[in-house]
C-alpha cells in the first residue's frame, strides 16, 4: 500500500436546504476535489445530500472530553438563564 | 458473526498479554456505559475495549469488502440488465460499509493501511459465509435473503453499541441491507416460481446456504468464553444463539411461503417456546474454514491482493495530480 501519506476529510451533509450540515463520516483522498467526488459516492448514493461539506480531519481543533467538566462549568450555575427560572402570575397569558 | 471473535485463543491469549489498564479507569468506564453514555473517540478507555472494537469492526470491515467478491462472480452473467443493474448497486452499498467501518475503526487510532495490509496478509479475520462459492445464479438471490437477513438481525442492535462512531455507521448500513435482502427475496421468489429446474435451483442454492448462514450468528452460547465482557460494555447485546434463533424464525415461514424446504430434518415448531427447534450445527466445518480459508479463502485474499496491485497506478496518479496542483497553488 503506497498511501500512508492521503489526508483524511471528515464529511458534512445539508439533506435539504433549510437544515444545518451533518457530520456523516470521513474519506481518503489526496487532494480537496476528488475528496468531495469520494465523499458523493460514499455518502450520498440515495439522494441524502444537496450540499457536501468536507475538511481536512487534521483541521479540525476539537475541544478535550477529559476536561468537559470545567470547560462547560461556567454554565452550569446560571439557572437564570433559563426562562423556567422566572415566575409569571396567573392569568398572564402568551408569555 | 461480526461480533464474533474469530482469533485462535493462542492469538486471543498473546493479544491480552499486552494490554495494561489501570483498574481505576475500568470502573469509571464501567460506570459510564451502566449509565447508558456513548463512548466517542476522544473519550478515555480502557486499552481492552480500544482493542476489542478495533478487532471488530476492523473485522466487519474486511468482511463488507470481501462479501462483495461471491457477487461480483455474477455481474457479467446476471439473467437480465435490471438484475444486473441491481446487482451492481448492492455491490457498490457493499464497498461503502466496509469504507464506513474503516472510518469508524480508525477513530480508534488504528490506520486503515494497516487494516488492510492485515486483511492481504491473511493475518485479519472475516465472516466465513463468504468463502463459500456462488457456482449458480439462485445463489445471489439466496445470499441476499440469508446472508443479508443475518446480518441485519445482527447489526440492528449494533446500532444502539456504547462506541458512537460504530453505532453510527451502523445505522447507515442498515438502512441499505434492507433494499439488500428483498431483492435477494425476490430472485428467489422468481426462481421458485418459475420452471421445476429453476426451483430446483433455488432449493439447491437454499441447501448449500442455511447452515453457513446460522453459523454467522457464531459459536453456541455454551462455547463462546469471550462474550460477557462485550455484554458488559454493551458493545454486545444479545447472544449468539439468542440472534440466531430470532433469524431462524423469521426465516422459516418465508421459505415455506416459497414452497422451499429448509435442510435440517430435525426442525420443528416449539409450542412451549414459541419458536423453532434446530438441529445440530456443524461446528467443525466452522472452525475449518476459519483455519484453512474453506473452497474460497485462498481465491478471495488473491483477489483482493490484485486488486491491491492493480491499483497502485490509480493512486500514485492522484498522488501526482495533487502535488502538481498544490505546487500550482504555491506558485500562484
Amino acid at each position: 500500500m503506497s498511501n500512508n501519506n492521503w489526508h483524511l476529510y471528515e464529511v458534512f451533509i445539508r439533506s435539504k436546504n433549510g437544515l444545518a450540515h451533518k457530520h456523516a463520516g470521513s474519506v481518503h483522498a489526496q487532494d480537496a476535489e476528488t475528496a468531495i467526488l469520494s465523499a458523493r459516492d460514499l455518502y450520498t448514493r440515495r439522494g441524502e445530500a444537496s450540499s457536501l461539506w468536507i475538511i481536512k480531519s487534521s483541521d479540525i481543533i476539537a475541544s478535550d472530553p477529559g476536561e468537559a467538566g470545567e470547560l462547560y462549568d461556567p454554565s452550569d450555575d446560571k439557572i437564570y438563564r433559563h426562562s423556567t427560572f422566572y415566575t409569571v402570575p396567573d392569568g398572564v397569558k402568551n408569555m | 458473526m461480526y461480533s464474533t471473535d474469530l482469533r485462535t485463543d493462542k492469538e486471543k491469549k498473546s493479544a491480552d498479554q499486552q494490554i495494561l489498564d489501570d483498574a481505576e479507569l475500568w470502573d469509571t468506564f464501567q460506570a459510564r456505559i451502566d449509565n447508558g453514555d456513548t463512548i466517542e473517540a476522544k473519550d478515555a478507555m480502557p486499552e481492552k475495549y480500544r482493542q476489542t472494537l478495533t478487532r471488530q469492526i476492523s473485522q466487519h470491515a474486511h468482511s463488507e469488502i470481501i462479501g462483495q467478491l461471491p457477487e461480483g462472480n455474477w455481474v457479467t452473467r446476471a439473467p437480465t440488465l435490471k438484475r444486473k443493474l441491481i446487482l451492481l448497486a448492492k455491490i457498490q452499498d457493499e464497498a461503502g460499509h466496509g469504507l464506513y467501518l474503516y472510518s469508524a475503526a480508525e477513530t480508534l487510532g488504528r490506520s486503515r493501511d494497516d487494516m488492510v495490509a492485515d486483511l492481504l496478509s491473511g493475518k485479519a479475520k472475516y465472516s466465513t459465509i463468504f468463502n463459500y462459492p456462488t457456482p449458480t445464479w439462485a445463489d445471489i438471490g439466496t445470499i441476499g435473503w440469508l446472508v443479508d437477513g443475518a446480518a441485519i438481525v445482527n447489526q440492528i442492535p449494533l446500532c444502539r453499541c456504547s462506541y458512537g462512531p460504530y453505532a453510527r455507521a451502523m445505522v447507515r448500513v442498515c438502512k441499505e441491507e434492507s433494499f439488500h435482502q428483498r431483492q435477494g427475496y425476490e430472485i428467489v421468489t422468481t426462481l421458485a416460481r418459475g420452471s421445476a429446474e429453476q426451483k430446483a435451483m433455488a432449493q439447491d442454492s437454499l441447501n448449500r446456504f442455511w447452515w453457513p448462514s446460522l453459523m454467522m450468528f457464531g459459536p453456541s452460547d455454551s462455547a463462546s468464553t469471550h462474550s460477557s465482557q462485550n455484554m458488559k460494555w454493551n458493545i454486545k447485546r444479545h447472544s449468539n444463539d439468542e440472534l440466531r434463533q430470532r433469524f431462524i424464525d423469521a426465516t422459516i415461514p418465508q421459505a415455506e411461503f416459497l414452497g422451499l424446504t429448509i435442510p435440517d430434518p430435525d426442525l420443528k415448531w416449539n409450542e412451549e417456546r414459541g419458536s423453532y427447534d434446530h438441529g445440530d450445527i456443524d461446528w467443525d466445518e466452522f472452525w475449518a474454514v476459519i483455519k484453512d480459508g474453506g473452497i474460497c479463502g485462498k481465491d478471495r485474499i488473491q483477489a483482493r491482493r490484485a486488486a491491491a496491485k492493480d491499483g497502485v497506478w490509480v493512486r500514485a496518479a492522484a498522488e501526482a495530480y495533487a502535488a502538481k496542483q498544490s505546487a500550482k497553488e504555491q506558485v500562484a
